[in-house]
């Protein structure tokens, strides 16, 4: 539908398409540990060679994440994350960066206390590029849906294994940017995927819709990702950074020495592990 | 307010109650919830589907429960009639058995063999633990840490009716996190599962069918007091936490101009405290757990733990049926402390030799605070919905005696 032809997150899949490799989408949580650690990994992010950048607006029931990404979400909201400050944490990152897509994900509830429509020209107006809003299935969406067209922001939506072919066209109707295909049925974080499954889910989807297909849930490794990145044009990865922020904390915690560095070097292996998906695997 | 014709005809096909209900759910989540939704209407427009429910009712649950006139109390307060719909004398001690005997007929139509379920106070886990040992179904309930604690007694019932019980500690540990964690438990295990949410709220069309199955109280209220007075009630009073008890009295009632409607919410330790249970009094529209409904929450849109003496009004939200009658004005909702709460609670005790559970000693202390005003030939049913004898440990504490527990 809205698929702007200057959206930043098309403009990135064509030139992913042009370099024949898949992409590299990770998500972090806005404020997760805190302010500035979570401000210093979001600005190391494209350097170390994410493609576009998934960031979680915290919230205290985030029904559909794994414990990992709940515990990440507490902890920016303890630190004093609010949506303000997410859009705002946007809108610095925007000055330095003018090319690598940033999507919103999250929960409905903040953006409904804020306004949907107030929300959709703050977030535009800080350099937002799309949404992922997990619990708006297309039957609820179009109260969101709406000003975020208007404002010329992507909506991504989710599908699943149980999404079927009934359903897809329900779901991709109103869909631009990309399409997030959750490999497994359950939580982020757990399992992780069969990639044979996964080529299968993704020829199904390309069946009903021409946008991209990002693949997210369970991919942990650079070899994962690689798998994904080779049958997908995308390969999410989520909860796998959270753990290490989790493991980079002092006992009362805080983020320890070297966590937003260790956060980036696996982005870095991640990357490689992406950047593999053009060559030819025997 | 502006007065509709029918207060009954809710939700709409998309499970919307004005602006509130709706299926706020992950992707991973809807088809799951369409299947529960075509399955339950399948079943409502099957007479033999209610031919076991109400042949389970009768036999099983012990229905219909008596409208008891309390006489003492009457005399006490000096005005209204008191009447006491005794859901506490169904088997498990509560109303929640009308819901999980209805939701257990519904799974085992559709074929599923796993039974999942949230709690809070227990109470709802032990009816499902119950209903699951009655038909032979493995049960797992979640449930908060801190409530764990709390509820020795309910969580060593459900095990020994078999359920295993998966104590909760992501979050802060409490219903609302039990809630999570039962919906993360269902989109993991999609084929073979059936959750059976124990309230009037949740993705419709839970909020719709749990109604559904609660309505045998009110539709037996009605049937009695043309029975025991040859008209209906003047006026009915429930508490309120997620709300399902209320809604089974109130619902057959609503298109009933002249019938009063009164919803009693948890006050805590007062609304002004910020410690408490009341969302429609103390928290404004939001959406979680799949619905649109009041919610307890900051100006951020995160989600606050109730406070209330009793866990099982313990909830941030509720159902969204009453969401849109408060916001219509046909129910009125008010709210009661846990100080008054628990002087009603020993007052019921001591006069009517009935120990009310913590939940609708809030009923009672509103029916204590308006009955003395009311004319001696008003007619007010309280639906005593719960029994207290899992409480008088936690009574026992706040009154700073010692039991052996």
């Amino acid at each position: 539908m809205s698929n702007s032809a200057d959206s930043r997150i098309q403009r990135r899949f064509e030139a992913l398409k042009s370099e024949g490799r898949g992409g590299l989408v990770t998500f972090v949580t806005a404020g997760d540990p805190d302010p500035d650690t979570s401000r210093d990994i979001l600005f190391g992010l494209p350097g170390a060679g994410a493609d576009i950048i998934e960031l979680g607006m915290p919230f205290s029931d985030p029904m559909a994440d794994g414990p990992a990404i709940q515990a990440g979400s507490l902890r920016a909201l303890k630190s004093g994350m609010t949506l303000k400050k997410t859009l705002a944490l946007v809108a610095e990152f925007r000055e330095r960066d003018q090319d690598t897509p940033v999507v919103l994900m999250g929960y409905y509830n903040p953006i409904y206390i804020h306004g949907p429509e107030a929300f959709c020209a703050d977030a535009k107006a800080a350099g937002v590029d799309g949404l992922i809003i997990v619990d708006l299935p297309p039957e609820e969406v179009d109260e969101l849906w709406i000003p975020a067209n208007a404002a010329g922001i992507d909506f991504i939506f989710l599908t699943a294994p149980t999404s079927d072919d009934a359903r897809l066209p329900v779901i991709v109707k109103r869909a631009s940017g990309f399409v997030y295909y959750v490999s497994i049925t359950g939580i982020t974080g757990t399992r992780s995927a069969d990639p044979a499954d996964v080529e299968d889910a993704v020829a199904r989807l390309r069946r009903h819709t021409d946008l991209p297909i990002g693949v997210g849930f369970g991919i942990k490794t650079p070899d994962q990702a690689r798998g994904i990145a080779s049958v997908a044009d995308a390969a999410v990865v989520g909860s796998a950074l959270v753990d290490i922020i989790a493991g980079n904390l002092d006992d009362d915690g805080k983020a320890g020495p070297g966590l937003a560095d260790a956060v980036l070097s696996l982005v870095s292996d991640l990357a490689d592990g992406v950047r593999k998906s053009g060559e030819k695997v025997a | 307010m502006n007065k509709l014709n029918t207060y009954r005809s809710g939700p709409d096909e998309a499970g919307h109650f004005g602006i509130f209900g709706g299926r706020f759910v992950a992707e991973t989540l809807m088809p799951l919830i369409l299947e529960v939704e075509k399955a339950y209407d399948a079943a409502k427009n099957d007479p033999t589907f209610w031919e076991d429910f109400n042949y389970q009712m009768k036999h099983y649950v012990g229905r219909p429960s008596p409208l008891y006139f309390a006489e003492r109390l009457t005399e006490h307060f000096g005005g209204a009639k008191i009447y006491f719909k005794r859901d506490e004398l169904n088997h498990t001690g509560a109303h929640k058995i009308n819901n999980t005997i209805g939701q257990i007929l519904l799974a085992r139509r559709m074929g599923k063999t796993r039974i999942i379920a949230e709690t809070g106070a227990g109470q709802h886990g032990v009816a499902t633990a119950t209903v699951c040992a009655l038909f032979g179904l493995p049960c797992v309930v979640y449930m908060g840490k801190t409530d764990i604690e709390r509820q020795a007694p309910n969580v060593f019932r459900m095990r020994l009716l078999g359920a295993e019980i998966v104590p909760v500690t992501a979050g802060t540990g409490t219903l609302k996190d039990a809630m999570n964690e039962a919906l993360r438990d269902w989109v993991s295990n999609v084929e073979d599962t059936f959750y059976i949410i124990g309230t009037v709220a949740g993705p419709h069309p839970y909020p719709a069918m749990v109604r559904d199955f609660q309505t045998v109280i009110g539709n037996e209220v009605r049937e009695q007091m043309m029975e025991a007075e040859g008209r209906s009630p003047d006026s009915l009073v429930a508490c309120i936490g997620g709300g399902s008890n209320a809604m089974g009295l109130f619902h057959p009632f609503l298109d009933d101009e002249d019938v009063r409607i009164i919803g009693v919410e948890a006050a805590g330790h007062g609304i002004e405290t910020g410690e408490h249970c009341a969302s429609l009094n103390g928290g404004k529209p939001g959406v979680l757990h799949g619905n649109r409904t009041y919610l307890l929450q900051t100006e951020d849109g995160q989600i606050l733990d109730g406070h209330s003496i009793s866990a099982g009004l313990d909830y941030p939200g509720i159902g969204p049926e009453h969401s849109w009658l408060f916001d219509n004005g046909r129910v009125e909702y008010v709210s009661v402390t846990d100080t008054e709460a628990l002087d009603a609670f020993q007052l019921c005790t001591k006069m009517e030799g009935i120990i009310p559970a913590l939940e609708p000693s809030h009923a009672l202390a509103h029916v204590a605070k308006i009955a003395g005003d009311l004319p001696k030939d008003h007619l007010l049913v309280m639906n005593l919905c719960g029994r207290g004898d899992k409480d008088i440990f936690a009574v026992a504490r706040l009154l700073g005696v010692e039991v052996m527990e």
